[in-house]
């Protein structure tokens, strides 16, 4: 769609930036209008999660549980033993720590056609802190077999992922961004287990997820001013995970930097190197948070993590220094 | 015609068993014979697995009997039926006693039950609902099965399809926050297609209740929280039956059960070591004879 140009020589206007919220919001709307099994399910964050037009068009449909996220899964859990479709919307590090074992439990272990959604996951939430920050969710959901993990870049994904997840059939987690992104996908924006190539090269690959996907792009853009061919890679399924395309990215490009806006340990990168090592090690830097953040905006402290396009840059140059 | 214990009228694709149109002596009978059945059946699942949870197996027998023989609109050969009453062992440990019920009820095998805990067995320790019919929750960790309820009464509301909802918990399992999240949300929502029994045996794997983490008083708890709390005697088969089957309008119903943990077999009755303690070949046949 809107892929940046490749040209570094090209400044062009910033491109308009999105909430993936909003068209999660309407797409869930949009869904339901013909599908009577979807619900959505909260816990007290009917704004926080976008869910105001929902509730206005779907009135008994939208059941807030409030402040209670065990009961919330569980609840869905039970929901989708009942025949419904239930979407649980709660900001991601509430929904994915208070209720692990739910997630684990009554929902992956179950099987139970329940679609979790993480909203506002990452530094989102910057300055009200480490608590409100959701950093190590993609380690905690990665540890749940059976739970297929979406990681939508742009709006264009994320509506393609909310109808993906209302034909799997099966357990889903979706991380919902609120830092907002420009578009990056191309026009067929989504597959469940289908990497990207968003910018093609040869010396290195950038593989990123969810915001820093177009983070990545502008990285590429540098490198190319800097002679370094790189490509990018935008994985939005962390599971199942696209093994080929990671693959042909060590052994086309010979080195990887991997970025998310989640704990360096058990996400993106670590998921990308349990490939790589297995089948054709490259050298790797894997870009992510590395643990309790300060007091900062989203913006600062992705800055001050070195998630940003100097420091993807950076990163690449240590590889192919 | 044969009148459910929810009033309803017993139609084509799922009947509970006949003890519903007994009359309560009848009924008694049929379920106390039938609870002989299964906790016999318990006492053998356990000594060949050598392995299991017999004092709560022993205490629900009885409200698990009611249930399933009396009670649930449910159909063996259609466990899927979506109409069907849901019912979801919280206390998922005592899966023994439900695995069970299940089989004398028509769900599964009976020659199954000898497989209990063996190697790739579909009777693990704990339910799954993925491998045995009739299961309705994977449960194992404890306060999960009360959120999966109100889910299931929730939804049961939502498609006006007017099943109910029954979940037995055990005592000290109600030292679970999730619980009263759940029994919270239950009450706010006035989920009259939803039960809610407490297996009250008044002890946990360690000690005593009481002496862990109180739970008295319990039934002023439970009705604080907007329930209709009724207290019984757990092995009282007419009070059991009473107190499924009565209408609770408005408002979920907690039908606290007093009972007996090892209830049938005296030298377990009552005594915290019989948690999960593996009786002797001695003491299998003086239990199987005590429950003869």
């Amino acid at each position: 769609m809107n892929a940046p140009a490749p040209s570094p020589a090209a400044s062009p206007a910033p491109a308009a930036k999105f909430d993936c919220r909003v068209a999660f919001a309407e797409t869930l709307i949009e869904l339901a209008r013909t599908d009577p099994r979807i619900v959505a399910i909260c816990n007290d964050s009917v704004g926080s999660s976008n869910l105001n037009a929902f509730r206005d068009a779907f009135p008994d449909r939208l059941i807030n549980v409030g402040i209670a996220e065990q009961n919330m899964v569980g609840v869905a859990a039970g929901l989708a033993n009942g025949g419904f479709v239930p979407f649980v919307c709660a900001a991601a590090p509430f929904l994915t720590g208070r209720a692990t074992e739910q997630i684990k439990a009554d929902v992956a272990y179950n099987g139970y056609h329940v679609v979790l959604c993480g909203m506002s996951p990452g530094m989102a939430y910057g300055e009200l802190g480490p608590t409100h920050h959701s950093i190590e969710d993609l380690s905690w959901m990665r540890a749940i077999t059976g739970l297929p993990i979406v990681v939508p870049a742009d709006p264009e994904q994320t509506s393609a992922a909310v109808r993906w997840a209302v034909e799997s059939g099966g357990p889903s987690y979706l991380r919902i961004g609120r830092t907002k992104v420009p578009s990056v996908s191309k026009a067929d924006a989504f597959a469940i287990g289908r990497a990207d190539v968003l910018r093609d090269g040869t010396d290195v690959t950038l593989i990123a997820t969810g915001v820093m996907v177009s983070r990545a792009l502008e990285a590429a853009d540098d490198l190319a001013g800097k002679g370094i061919s790189a490509r990018v890679l935008n994985i939005a399924t962390i599971r199942p995970l696209d093994e080929d395309a990671i693959l042909a990215a060590a052994r086309e490009t010979g080195a990887i930097v991997t970025v998310e806006e989640a704990m360096v340990e058990g996400g993106l990168g670590a998921a990308v190197a349990a490939v790589v090592v297995r089948h054709h090690p490259v050298p790797m830097r894997i870009l992510g948070v590395p643990g309790f953040a300060p007091t900062g905006s989203a913006e600062f402290l992705l800055e001050h993590f070195g998630l940003d396009r100097a420091g993807i840059v950076g990163a690449a140059l240590e590889l192919k220094g | 015609m044969i009148l459910q214990a929810n009033g309803r009228p017993a139609e084509a694709g799922g009947a509970s068993a006949d003890g519903s149109s007994l009359s309560a002596e009848a009924r008694a009978r049929l379920l106390g014979d039938t609870a002989r059945q299964v906790r016999r059946s318990i006492v053998g699942m356990i000594d060949a697995a050598k392995a299991g949870h017999i004092g709560g197996d022993l205490s629900v027998t009885d409200i698990l009997t009611t249930l399933y023989f009396s009670v649930l609109r449910i159909d063996p050969a259609n466990p899927e039926w979506a109409e069907r009453d849901r019912f979801i062992l919280s206390k998922g440990h005592c899966a023994a006693a439900l695995y069970s019920v299940l089989a004398q009820r028509g769900f599964i095998d009976p020659d199954l039950l000898q497989t209990f805990m063996k190697p790739l067995s579909v009777l693990n320790g704990h339910p799954n609902r993925r491998k045995v019919a009739g299961v309705e929750a994977n449960t194992g960790p404890l306060g999960h099965g009360l959120p999966i309820g109100v889910g299931s009464a929730i939804a049961s509301k939502l498609s006006g399809s007017g099943w109910r909802t029954f979940v037995v918990l055990g005592d000290g399992e109600l030292q679970e926050g999730s619980n009263w999240e759940a029994a919270m949300a239950a009450g706010h929502r006035g989920l009259d297609n939803l039960v809610a029994i407490v297996d009250r045996n008044r002890l946990q794997q360690g000690a005593r209740t009481e002496d862990t983490n109180r739970l008295d008083p319990l039934a002023d708890k439970w009705t604080a929280f907007g329930w209709d709390t009724v207290e019984i005697d757990g092995h009282d088969y007419d009070a059991l039956y009473e107190a499924f089957t009565a209408p609770h309008p408005g408002k979920p119903r907690c039908v606290i059960a007093n009972t007996t943990k090892g209830k049938g077999v005296s030298f377990i009755e009552d005594r915290v070591e019989w948690h999960h303690k593996v009786p002797s070949p001695e003491q299998v046949v003086l239990a199987l004879q005590e429950l003869s």
